[in-house]
């Protein structure tokens, strides 16, 4: 059966993609359906960070195809803009604008209402400096204030790229409550990491990309990730 | 609703950028120090003759505003590099011509505040007297301004994503500005002459003409500059 790609959340189709002569996708497909949240894992450079920016239509594909909801990532960009959230490793925030000047910007880009703003900084926990200028916030806060950002948005699809980076223990139950809350309304996650265990509790499906291609892939496997520890270090332990 | 929505981001950029340089301060006295510094020089260089000192007044001026326009149009898109901004600003939905819209608005709002320094100091370091003309004076600073504006913001972003963009930009930009730099001055001289032969209304046209086509080919052209 065909499946309904307005029903698929990501509909991938041989997505490549090549940085000059360096393939770093090679023919990329795989689906992920509403309601489900995924764990994308490889090793570094295998192309994960580069996949999430196609889906979101920060680069282009060379060669192949992407929905999002049914929106085509290269015909209907701001459809696909207004469907998806990224959430990238590098906060992308203003340091001469306060924590709620920022999230108010990004509520006034993304058509939503100002008031969202600190209901979002009080989600993430940055309500008491929520008039502070994000200059001299640490790397910790940084993250929380982006993440704001993304609650106030409030995307149908979650593209994480390393969200768990940077935050103690009750900042990773605060992403997975965010995934959690967006299936809860149909929504979908795709997480990348190399932190498998932080995205456990969310992730209901595995995939591996290797070789520029996405292969299904299961919890138990994926813990090929941790690399293992060096004999100095395990001489030092002992 | 679809140029409501465009004019709100097109504020909401105009707004950050300037209250980010508002706080910041750095930007906007080193531009404006740029600018008095390069009079300061071009005094030196014409000597102690107060004749030739008043005659290239006009040239010194708009020279001055174009060099320190040049690190100010830099600026405006350094700040969405510095943190990482530029991928969350591309990432909103909506068209992208509210950005340029934004950071159009934003430059010309900084470059009135620069040529109003810039003008003050030539009247004093170049000896000019206000002319009677001044209020034709004020509407060639702003036809002169806009055709500055657009075009360096538009080459700003074109140059912002190399990392040779500070030497990038002016090498862009001031071939394409000889006509809007060439009728500016033209026009100023003339006018700060008391425009006895009529001539001043003739450049004005001219950087209208330039102001308009510029204007829409930058709006036209900047899609495909910003997501390249």
């Amino acid at each position: 059966m065909i499946p309904d790609s307005a029903a698929l959340a990501i509909d991938a189709r041989m997505l490549s993609r090549r940085f000059g002569a360096r393939w770093v996708l090679r023919g990329a497909s795989f689906t992920l359906g509403a309601g489900e949240a995924a764990g994308l894992v490889g090793p570094n450079g295998s192309g994960k960070s580069t996949l999430l920016r196609v889906l979101c239509t920060l680069l282009r594909p060379t060669t192949g195809s992407a929905t999002i909801f049914g929106a085509d990532v290269t015909r209907e960009p701001d459809l696909v803009r207004d469907a998806a959230g990224f959430f990238s490793p590098v906060p992308g925030v203003y340091e001469d604008l306060t924590a709620r000047e920022n999230v108010r910007f990004a509520a006034t880009m993304l058509r939503r209402p100002d008031a969202d703003a600190d209901g979002a900084l009080e989600r993430v926990g940055l309500a008491h400096v929520a008039g502070d200028r994000v200059r001299g916030f640490s790397s910790g806060m940084l993250r929380r204030l982006s993440l704001a950002r993304l609650l106030v948005h409030r995307p149908r699809l979650l593209l994480l790229d390393e969200p768990y980076n940077n935050f103690d223990a009750q900042g990773i139950g605060l992403v997975n409550d965010v995934i959690r809350d967006t299936l809860a309304v149909g929504g979908a996650a795709l997480v990348v990491v190399h932190d498998v265990a932080s995205a456990m509790p969310v992730a209901g499906r595995w995939f591996a990309l290797l070789d520029g291609r996405v292969e299904p892939s299961d919890a138990a496997s994926v813990g090929y990730t941790s690399p293992p520890a060096s004999p100095a270090v395990v001489a030092g332990v002992r | 609703m679809a140029f409501r929505d465009d004019w709100m981001r097109a504020r909401a950029v105009a707004w950050k950028d300037l209250t980010a340089e508002r706080r910041s301060k750095a930007g906007f006295n080193s531009v404006a120090a740029l600018g008095i510094t390069i009079l300061v020089l071009f005094g030196f260089a014409l000597g102690p003759d107060t004749e030739a000192i008043r005659a290239a007044a006009p040239g010194a001026l708009w020279l001055a505003a174009l060099f320190a326009g040049v690190l100010a149009f830099n600026r405006s898109y350094q700040l969405e590099l510095e943190g990482g901004a530029l991928e969350p600003l591309l990432l909103y939905p909506g068209s992208r011509r509210s950005l340029f819209a934004g950071k159009l608005l934003a430059n010309f709002v900084f470059v009135l505040l620069l040529m109003a320094i810039v003008i003050v100091a030539s009247l004093v370091l170049f000896h000019v007297e206000v002319p009677g003309t001044w209020p034709a004076l004020l509407g060639v600073a702003l036809l002169g301004a806009i055709g500055l504006v657009t075009l360096g913001t538009f080459y700003a972003a074109m140059a912002s994503r190399s990392r040779a963009r500070e030497v990038l930009l002016p090498l862009l930009l001031f071939p394409m500005l000889v006509p809007v730099l060439l009728a500016a001055m033209e026009a100023t001289k003339a006018l700060l002459a008391g425009d006895v032969m009529r001539e001043a209304g003739a450049w004005a046209s001219l950087l209208v003409a330039y102001d308009a086509i510029f204007l829409s080919a930058t709006f036209l052209a900047f899609d495909a500059v910003i997501e390249a």
